[in-house]
């Protein structure tokens, strides 16, 4: 077994998983306590749909430009290597973080309140997606395509140079901005009132929040496919709340055990050629109902 | 006495359409003022002016230049999400020093140890570790008038802070801040529940779109609105009210004429029946339930 891992780990790009992996896993983890107690977790789960629809439209934006151009202007070439180096980041990014200030904006006092808002916007660019890369689509496995980015598959075993690059500067930038802000963050996310009437404006870090979460469902993207990006927030937060008392040792909780699963989760979708975001989620599933039971014990004991 | 917060002729309200108009009244330094008001009645607008989070549309709002500086110290009513809140009670009074510290990361070890005074203050010393969805209604209270204290020690604002408390916690709460007030911090306390009255020093009452009574806490007593407010209130209610203890207990200088007595004994008398009735009601529907 040890013999197989060190074959695989022979290859840059199986490395290169491993250290995006992780650090997905750690950003993600962040800032799933906050999302879960500020009732955000949805969120989450509507940008990874918004995710989705923007990484067809990124792929139409392609395939259009390519066609229309015929391969002998420059500036259409250097959009679509543009588009092509960071993995359709370059779209996806700000689509979703327009997607996630909307989100915010209507979530309060608006006709249509913040769930069925949300439940519009999901489902709308999981539709809108599916049909564009349907109808644009250049590629003869239609079907492999959104399987691979609504689940990831193998996207994270295939990543360049170059995204590897964009990937841990996101990941160096998020948990950058977590570390400045943790007590605004702490702040708002347990009494947005107090917050405001001590002056620290709550609306600016509720802002923040969610355009850094719209950053890291764009990174989770790669590893675990846009319907699973959710689980990775959630499930090690739930899972630390479980048996953790105070808001430090829960994040601290949260993210060794989100980097936990995504190390184990991926290497055991290598030796057992699983599918790689599945597996790592699976293995959030497994550690956290072993914290739940560890709770109910210790609270019994 | 040092004025912290004059209201002059003050209209409140959203998008040109006014909730509470021609508030008029002055905050000095120790006082115990209690906004009374029934729902709707612009009480949380008013609290929102207070704290500076909405400009008056029409007069003055004057604050002294300390309060302008620090703020007020506010005591918000509790939400759902703190119902289970992973944080320990040191992270949660420490976050009070937010504003003082600004945007740098983390708190220095001045902010850290102004937060142990106030936890001490407020005897909360020994559960700076626990975790704050464990601890009952009246020392999560505590732990929010220790975070208020951390964000300024002049002047605090509590938003109906008895509300969800058993009668026992209730007291104790009233007990508390009445002890903050006579070490020298000025209250302004919002509420709907006649027993924070007895601790005023001053009464503002307002209705809709308007200021009913502003003034001294004996002053309201013989009014006609006040008796009134206090009989109706608690026999209506039928909230479980602890009102054992006379509410003259608390006045040194008991100036007071034989007709104010017999007032205040009526409402005493009132205020017992309706709690009795309420405590029996209460039993009873417990036991329909076990």
């Amino acid at each position: 077994m040890f013999d197989k891992l060190a074959y695989y780990f022979s290859f840059p790009l199986v490395r290169y998983a491993l250290i995006v992996g992780l650090l997905v896993a750690l950003c993600s983890s962040l800032l799933g306590v906050t999302l879960v107690l500020k009732r955000f977790s949805f969120i989450g789960d509507g940008l990874s749909h918004v995710a989705f629809g923007a990484m067809s439209v990124a792929t139409v934006v392609d395939v259009t430009i390519k066609q229309a151009a015929s391969g002998d202007n420059a500036v259409a070439r250097w959009i679509t290597d543009m588009i092509e180096k960071t993995n359709s980041m370059v779209i996806v990014m700000p689509i979703t973080i327009i997607a996630a200030i909307l989100l915010l904006r209507t979530g309060q006092n608006t006709k249509i309140k913040g769930d069925a808002a949300l439940a519009m916007i999901s489902v709308g660019a999981l539709a809108v997606g599916y049909m564009l890369i349907n109808i644009f689509s250049a590629s003869a496995n239609v079907a492999g395509d959104v399987c691979s980015t609504l689940f990831g598959s193998t996207s994270i075993l295939t990543l360049s140079l170059s995204e590897v690059w964009l990937s841990v500067g996101l990941a160096v930038v998020v948990i950058a901005i977590f570390l400045i802000f943790y007590k605004q963050i702490f702040a708002v996310t347990f009494d947005e009132s107090f917050a405001k009437a001590t002056g620290v404006r709550a609306n600016a870090y509720n802002l923040l929040i969610a355009v850094v979460t719209s950053m890291i469902v764009v990174l989770a993207m790669n590893l675990v496919g846009s319907l699973l990006i959710s689980a990775l927030i959630i499930f090690p937060a739930l899972s630390a709340m479980r048996l953790f008392k105070s808001f430090r040792s829960v994040t601290i909780c949260s993210a060794v055990i989100s980097v936990f699963c995504a190390g184990t989760g991926l290497i055991a979708s290598l030796l057992f050629s699983t599918p790689v975001g599945a597996t790592i989620v699976s293995a959030d599933m497994i550690v956290f109902f072993v914290f739940v039971i560890l709770s109910k014990c210790l609270r019994r004991g | 006495m040092r004025e912290q917060l004059i209201c002059k002729n003050v209209t409140l309200g959203y998008e040109g359409s006014s909730v509470a108009e021609g508030l008029d009244f002055t905050i000095s330094a120790g006082d115990y003022l209690c906004i009374l008001g029934e729902n709707g009645s612009g009480k949380s607008t008013l609290v929102k002016a207070l704290l500076g989070l909405l400009p008056a549309m029409s007069g003055e709002i004057i604050r002294d230049e300390e309060t302008a500086l620090n703020g007020v110290g506010y005591l918000p009513q509790q939400t759902i999400i703190q119902r289970d809140f992973p944080a320990s009670v040191r992270e949660i009074v420490r976050s009070g020093c937010l504003a003082r510290s600004g945007l740098r990361p983390f708190y220095n070890k001045q902010e850290k140890a102004l937060a142990e005074a106030n936890m001490h203050r407020l005897g909360i010393a020994d559960l700076a570790d626990r975790c704050y969805r464990d601890l009952s209604g009246g020392q999560q209270q505590r732990v929010l008038l220790a975070r208020a204290l951390c964000a300024t020690g002049k002047i605090l604002l509590l938003d109906e802070p008895v509300t969800g408390l058993d009668p026992r916690a209730q007291a104790d709460l009233y007990e508390l801040v009445y002890s903050l007030n006579r070490s020298g911090i000025t209250i302004i306390m919002v509420s709907h529940d006649v027993s924070a009255v007895r601790y005023a020093s001053h009464i503002l009452h307002i209705g809709s779109h308007s200021q009913l009574f502003y003034g001294t806490r004996d002053e309201y007593l013989s009014s006609r609105l006040g008796q009134s407010f206090i009989i109706t209130d608690t026999g209506g209610a039928g909230l479980p009210e602890i009102e054992e203890e006379a509410p003259e207990k608390e006045q040194p200088e008991s100036g007071l004429s034989a007709k104010k007595k017999a007032a205040i004994a009526a409402g005493a008398g009132l205020i017992a029946a309706g709690t009795g009735a309420a405590i029996r009601h209460y039993v009873k529907r417990g036991e329909r339930n076990v």
